[in-house]
């Protein structure tokens, strides 16, 4: 165990290093020079050197991606350009919002695919089992923003029950901000939940067919026994498997809901980076998504092979 | 076989009024008539117009052809380059060759595909092209991959052997011997690929980092009809609708092909 995790920590390291230099290169190329572009057409040429020569882009790459690199190691990820503020303090500031509807969508989804997943399992084949096979691969193909559109036009507009978009903050309370979250998180959540379930089915009728089950059976458990039992509880590891992924989806996905719905999380914040030529901005939180991602599928092999030691032979 | 059928059809469908956009639309899409504006749904409209008084399904028929093209081109990107490097991991299964790749393929795994699409595409300039590059780089290990390892069971079996014996070298037993059979596994990954190529260029056009204007495209009509949902939903509706019923009959159509292809689930079902 101790050598799989090793192994594994080394690609996660090198996943890092690898990431941050194609990170660092494309970031390079955008075009326009930010000095100039932050003081107007109108700069005198000595103030936009006196800039660049301020923000470092006069020195050389290899030594600005080190300094950004480790900087980053360091908790330091630079300090934004166009907002003058701390590009940390910033992803901290929009991380109260998008780290929490990620969890929303996250509890949503698997709130409601885990029991639609075991019931169209248990009844395989009969018209609950057709209806949410149906219901699911609908699901799958409705893009999440267009879902969010029509649930803004359902809910917020032709209903009242939710605002059509915008952010209160937490200060004002946690009932309003849950509210205000609660369309981007449905909206979110249910691809994902259509995936869930999807996935949720099939494992645990991979699972039914076991032998155990019949074991199980055989010794007396009733049908209900056996499935939650024996059934779903071995059925969950690749669910669980799923889950962990899905949480990358979650952020992508989240960064084009919080544009739908107007919400300031870190994709509002990478849109408006990369309109100004807020490189370090851009870069950073970028890194950030890329490291969360990386170190979440790192932490699902983990448990993963922790759960089924087969798995550490690689 | 059913839902094959139907996917198949749905699929087909937009492909033909893609096609048939290049020679014909209803209405001409680069005119603006302000008069008839968010019209709804008519004989002479039957999809209705937009806020610029454009007729919608013209406007869709367009539209596809941009996401259509998008898709495959990426599906197409994934196919080209991925194939190869997997049957080459295969072949060499073990080598550094085949370690390079399976990193490569891990790492590109690795980042939320996404972010990394909307960071190319802002960096060279929001266009079809890198939206179709930004798409196509996250297909290639998906490819790379699923070939690798079909090809590497296929390895171990007789007739590759035979082949083996007969003299023939490992590239030449790989294109001809192994890619034939693992060509069925490929397309059943390259239609679900389509599918999400489709979901992928809507979600970037629809952020403004896909096709741009004067292009149509679906993502687009959707976000130019957000701030208008309330006065004119079939504006939102009718595009949102033809993504929906093109990923859903590429799936189905996906879903149907692994069925039929492979007896064995056939027989599970």
């Amino acid at each position: 165990m101790l050598t799989f995790v090793a192994g594994r920590l080394l690609s996660l390291i090198a996943s890092l290093a690898v990431a941050s230099l194609v990170i660092f290169a494309l970031v390079e190329v955008i075009p326009g020079d930010p000095a100039a572009f932050m003081l107007g057409l109108n700069a005198d040429p000595a103030a936009i050197d006196a800039l660049r020569t301020e923000m470092g882009l006069d020195q050389p790459k290899v030594v600005r991606y080190f300094s950004w690199a480790g900087g980053m190691l360091t908790g330091d990820f630079g300090t934004s350009l166009t907002y003058k503020t701390p590009v940390a303090q910033m992803v901290a500031d929009r991380l109260w919002v998008s780290l929490p509807l990620a969890i929303y969508a996250l509890i949503l989804s698997t709130v409601i695919a885990i029991p639609v997943g075991v019931l169209a399992a248990a009844r395989r084949g009969r018209a609950a089992d057709i209806g949410v096979m149906g219901v699911t691969q609908l699901g799958v193909a409705v893009p999440n923003f267009w879902f969010a559109m029509i649930l803004v036009f359902v809910f917020a507009i032709q209903l009242g029950w939710f605002s059509a978009g915008g952010f209160p903050g937490w200060q004002g309370g946690v009932w309003p901000a849950v509210k205000a979250l609660t369309l981007p998180a449905i909206s979110l959540a249910l691809p994902q939940a259509a995936i869930l379930a999807r996935v949720m089915r099939s494992s645990l009728i991979d699972m039914l067919g076991e032998d155990f089950i019949r074991t199980a059976r055989a010794k007396g458990l009733t049908q209900r026994q056996v499935l939650w039992r024996h059934g779903f509880r071995n059925a969950l590891i690749p669910v669980l498997t799923i889950l962990g992924l899905q949480f990358a989806f979650l952020i992508a996905g989240g960064i084009i809901i919080e544009q739908v719905f107007y919400i300031p999380g870190i994709g509002r914040l990478i849109f408006q980076a990369i309109s100004s030529r807020d490189l370090i901005t851009v870069e950073s939180v970028v890194m950030l998504l890329v490291f969360a991602v990386i170190v979440v599928n790192f932490a699902v092999d983990v448990a993963y092979a922790a759960v089924d030691p087969r798995l550490r032979r690689r | 076989m059913r839902n094959m059928v139907i996917g198949g059809l749905l699929a087909g469908l937009f492909v033909v009024l893609a096609l048939l956009s290049l020679i014909w639309t209803p209405y001409a899409i680069d005119g603006v008539d302000i008069g008839n504006k968010m019209l709804l749904p008519s004989l002479a409209n039957p999809l209705g117009t937009d806020h610029y008084g454009r007729d919608i399904l013209s406007m869709i028929m367009v539209g596809a052809r941009t996401s259509i093209a998008v898709a495959v081109v990426a599906v197409g990107i994934g196919v080209v380059l991925g194939i190869p490097l997997g049957l080459i991991a295969a072949a060499q299964s073990g080598s550094w060759l085949d370690e390079i790749v399976m990193r490569g393929n891990d790492l590109i795994f690795a980042f939320p595909s996404l972010v990394i699409a909307i960071l190319i595409t802002a960096v060279f300039g929001p266009s079809a092209l890198n939206a179709i590059i930004a798409i196509g780089i996250f297909n290639i290990p998906v490819f790379a991959r699923l070939s690798r390892g079909a090809a590497l069971s296929l390895w171990s079996r007789d007739f590759i052997l035979a082949a083996r014996v007969a003299g023939k070298g490992r590239g030449r037993i790989s294109f001809e011997h192994i890619l034939p059979n693992i060509a069925s596994l490929m397309i059943v990954q390259g239609t679900i690929q389509f599918s999400l190529g489709i979901l992928a260029e809507a979600g970037l056009s629809y952020v403004g980092l896909g096709a741009q204007p004067p292009i149509p495209s679906w993502g687009r009509m959707l976000a130019d009809t957000q701030t208008m949902v309330a006065l004119a939903p079939h504006m939102a509706i009718f595009p949102g609708m033809a993504i929906i019923l093109t990923v859903l009959g590429l799936n189905l159509l996906g879903d149907g092909l692994r069925d039929w292809l492979d007896p064995k689930v056939r027989v599970a079902r």
